[in-house]
């Protein structure tokens, strides 16, 4: 029954959008304000598409097998949280989240935005609904998540265990508030151009999406990473795996945007390049769906392998690419740009930004995407790795942090060096520090020292900067803060992270220099839907301290899947992660022991930079 | 302010003692570096499957054997393709993967050098 | 003039990526290395499976004869599905079956073979997995079709009836 209202409540809110689309040409030229029953109609939209969104979350929780999302991606004896969350965790599902957050927040643009022109409303709103449309079509042609089958099944298929997490359950909405965030942006850019106005007022008023965006994007990243983390079992958090690098996209993209927005609500400059950018960072976050849905690239996290699905949002994707490049090429009326930068400002700072932050997109998209191309030209299959990607990004890395650490200081327009003894004095502490650090590494010394240092030198730069009483920008100095603090910590992370590999039977002691690690027993349990071996280790150190370590190996029946759980210790210093595994034929389990600095501060450091974008959000005045 | 970053100093020396930089060895090097081919995305060190086992068991064989970092990819590539290797190699077929992003990063700086520098 | 020829271009480049893509979807993602057909096969030493003797390549395959090498263990659900091609293949004549036990135990591999019945001339076994990987396999069941030394064709995953005609058509 609730599969049944679910349907034909997209059908409903699809039909809402040929209504939107004729009372918004109707208000186009016609009355000063906007008909309000325009904005009711969209209201009414949102409301349809949430209608259908508790169609399937209520079939999830009841177990309803007739309806065939539910049968493929559930079970009976699942835990509650996780029916709920398997609304979402699936192809289907996730694509009706998409829609109700395309469809919610157009109504809270339309609800926010009412002292900017009528005609940039309607413009956006349109904009949006193509893309909505498109949504629309997408889920009831070939993506339907109410398909009824018959004779219904009594049991469904079972969600994959390793999406049974927590932390794997919000981390889907979380980005999806981030990626579709950027789709009003694209909508306003192109509503905009189209209604002539781009200007510092537009920019303001942008910049609130914007940062709404960014923010969500940031926090989507971190969980997903925390759980990769956590529930993978391979000790890491970034792998430069294709779906991670289809999030990270987008989101430089909007790290760019959000800079050059600033710039443009001072000064009628740079305005070709944010409306580029605002399209291009939705056209990313398009982009990245296509690839990760289609089936066109091989990764971890693969949803949909469908390539009739895949065509479709190619299609889509360049529609809407095409729409753009379209509207930005007849419409788009650039302004005479006769001011110049003087060389050492601010405004030549955020450039910089700019240069150094495309250049990384750049790294990533190509890296990502280019073995697509090679294998539809020559048919050679290639893999890129994380080793192309640390050799390309890394070194960059260096003059990009220093150029944030003096960026800020610099006053727009122009400005002088003066009174900034302080700039020397900390590169030559970073400098000590950074070497004192490094000191034991054979390999790289130089290269890790200088890295380090320039991670050390924006560290204390922005540190320093909160104690000044005249601090202009808190937002700004904790966002460049915790990056800092972020590189930092992965520095330090992947210099002093070291792991014991063994192979141990019950009672057996592996014994090193440094560590013992005794094989103390063995226990099983039986679980709601598995069952649970842990294996109890003591681990010995030489300068005293013992912890007992409990991995564990959970046996599920629905689907018959083996997953090896880590049992990690967690401090501000440093993490031990130990994971235990079965080996084929054999009677010893192979032993994974860990040590991680720093794990914690990689994760505080990103929440403190998705909070200082909450924090200029909540401001909400210029910053200087 | 400057007993602030003494004492952040101060810190960071003493709490240096549980840092031991560690220079990876060669063979955890080099499995890093191979793709397991039965896994959806992992290496064959992250791996715990059946393969990247035995294939670590192997890359310590040859290892032992005298053979070097190069020889080893090289003989996983005559068996299982370019595929394997997660770091690309730099032939005809991939010189456009590492040039174009560098190519474009000086594209970039002459644009911005050429539109606002310039306009003197 | 000039500013038109930068958007023809950027058309121009979005239309190639489209087709590429488009060109993309169609092939399959799921990478099969089919590289060693008609490569040679790899020189190796491997203990015998019941002596643990040592024997190479060389000793094992000669010239001007047919052989399928299979992969196997007992604890594999797909090699029982398949052993039934492989009985059937054994009754050939023009070609000999070898066996190579993978990461299995003795006793087991004795049963299941008591069970289904032995088709192998020979069986070696592979303790540690690393004799697979030198004939380039990655998973089990795989079986290699050998003459004159060079591997004619490779069969990932269980044998089925498709797979013995096209094999009992290459030995003829």
């Amino acid at each position: 029954m609730s599969s049944l209202i679910g349907y034909y409540s997209l059908v409903f809110g699809l039909g809402l959008s040929f209504l939107i689309f004729f009372f918004s040409i109707k208000n186009f030229n016609n009355y000063q304000k906007l008909d309000l029953k325009i904005i009711s109609f969209v209201f009414l939209q949102f409301l349809f598409v949430l209608i259908s969104f508790l169609g399937l979350l209520i079939s999830f929780v009841n177990s309803d097998f007739s309806n065939e999302t539910v049968f493929n991606h559930s079970h009976s004896t699942k835990p509650l949280f996780y029916k709920i969350s398997g609304t979402w965790g699936n192809h289907e599902g996730s694509l009706l989240l998409w829609l109700l957050v395309l469809t919610l927040f157009i109504f809270l643009f339309l609800l926010r935005s009412k002292d900017q022109p009528k005609k940039y409303r309607i413009l956006t709103l349109l904009f949006q609904q193509i893309i909505i449309i498109g949504f629309f079509v997408f889920l009831l042609k070939t993506s339907n998540p109410f398909n009824y089958i018959f004779p219904v099944p009594k049991e469904g298929l079972g969600l994959n265990p390793i999406l049974q997490d927590p932390l794997l359950a919000i981390h889907p909405p979380i980005l999806y508030l981030g990626y579709v965030g950027t789709s009003v942006i694209f909508s306003s850019a192109l509503a905009a151009i189209s209604s002539n106005y781009i200007s510092e007022i537009w920019a303001s008023h942008i910049k609130k999406w914007i940062l709404i965006a960014w923010i969500f994007l940031t926090l989507g990243i971190l969980l997903g990473s925390i759980w990769a983390y956590y529930e993978l079992g391979w000790g890491g958090f970034w792998f430069w795996d294709p779906v991670e690098n289809v999030s990270l996209m987008p989101w430089l993209a909007l790290t760019t945007l959000l800079h050059c927005v600033l710039v443009l609500e001072k000064r009628l400059i740079l305005t070709s390049w944010v409306v580029i950018l605002s399209i291009s960072t939705f056209a990313l976050s398009m982009c990245g769906t296509f690839l990760v849905r289609s089936g066109i690239l091989n990764s971890v996290h693969t949803f949909a392998n469908d390539p009739e699905r895949g065509l479709f949002i190619l299609i889509f994707l360049f529609i809407l690419i095409f729409l753009s490049f379209f509207v930005f090429l007849f419409f788009y009326k650039k302004e005479k740009n006769t001011k110049t930068f003087f060389w050492l400002s601010k405004e030549t700072s955020i450039l910089i930004n700019n240069w150094f932050m495309m250049y990384f997109l750049a790294v990533v998209l190509v890296g990502t995407t280019y073995p697509i191309f090679l294998e539809v030209i020559s048919s050679e299959k290639i893999s890129v790795g994380p080793p192309f990607y640390n050799k390309l990004i890394i070194p960059f890395l260096v003059p990009f942090l220093f150029a944030m650490a003096i960026g800020p200081k610099l006053k727009w327009i122009k400005s002088n060096i003066e009174n900034k003894s302080y700039l020397i004095l900390f590169f030559i502490i970073s400098l000590i520090l950074s070497v004192l650090i490094v000191r034991n590494l054979e390999t790289n010394f130089l290269f890790n020292t200088v890295l380090v240092t320039a991670a050390f030198y924006l560290l204390f730069i922005t540190l320093r900067e909160f104690f000044n009483k005249k601090m202009i920008n808190p937002s700004q100095n904790l966002a460049h803060f915790s990056f800092s603090l972020l590189i930092l910590s992965i520095l330090i992370n992947n210099i002093f992270s070291f792991e014991i590999v063994t192979n141990l039977r019950v009672n057996e002691t592996y014994e090193s220099e440094k560590f013992k690690i005794s094989f103390e027993s063995i226990e099983q349990k039986k679980k709601q839907n598995f069952k649970t071996i842990v294996g109890k280790f003591t681990v010995e150190q030489v300068n005293g301290e013992v912890d007992i370590m409990r991995p564990e190996l959970r046996i599920y029946n629905q689907p018959n899947i083996v997953t090896s759980e880590a049992d990690i210790k967690i401090n501000i210093f440093y993490d031990k992660f130990m994971t235990m595994n079965y080996v084929q034929n054999q009677d010893y389990f192979n032993i994974r022991y860990q040590f991680k600095p720093f794990m914690f501060w990689i994760w505080v450091s990103t929440l403190m930079l998705s909070l200082s974008g909450l924090l200029s959000f909540a401001r909400g005045k210029y910053e200087k | 302010m400057r007993s602030l970053k003494f004492l952040v100093v101060l810190f960071f020396v003493f709490n240096s003692t549980f840092l031991n930089a560690q220079t990876e060895n060669l063979s955890d090097k080099i499995t890093k570096n191979l793709r397991c081919l039965i896994c959806q995305g992992q290496s064959v060190h992250d791996s715990d499957s059946a393969f990247a086992n035995s294939l670590k068991i192997l890359v310590k064989k040859k290892l032992n054997e005298g053979l070097n970092e190069e020889q080893i990819y090289n003989f996983l590539k005559n068996k299982y393709g370019e595929w394997i290797l997660y770091e690309p190699e730099f032939n005809k077929n991939t010189y456009l993967l590492w040039l174009l992003p560098i190519m474009m990063f000086l594209f970039g700086g002459a644009i911005i050098f050429k539109l606002f520098i310039l306009k003197k | 003039m000039k500013n038109k020829i930068f958007p023809i271009i950027l058309f121009a480049i979005f239309t190639t990526v489209f087709f590429v893509f488009y060109k993309g979807l169609q092939n399959s993602n799921i990478y099969i290395p089919m590289k060693n057909i008609e490569k040679n096969i790899p020189y190796v030493e491997i203990k015998k499976f019941a002596s643990n003797d040592i024997i190479n390549s060389n000793e094992i395959f000669q010239s001007d004869k047919f052989y399928l090498l299979n992969i196997w263990a007992s604890w594999c659900v797909p090699c029982r599905e398949e052993h039934k091609y492989l009985m059937a293949l054994s009754k050939e004549k023009n070609i000999r079956v070898i066996g190579l036990n993978y990461k299995d135990k003795y006793k087991n591999a004795i049963f299941f073979l008591n069970e289904l019945g032995d088709p192998y001339n020979l069986i070696l076994q592979d303790q540690d997995g690393t004799v697979s990987i030198e004939w380039g396999a990655y998973g089990v069941p795989e079986s290699f079709l050998i003459y004159n030394n060079k591997i004619i064709k490779k069969i990932i995953g269980p044998l089925s009836q498709n797979s013995l005609i096209q094999i009992k058509k290459l030995i003829k």
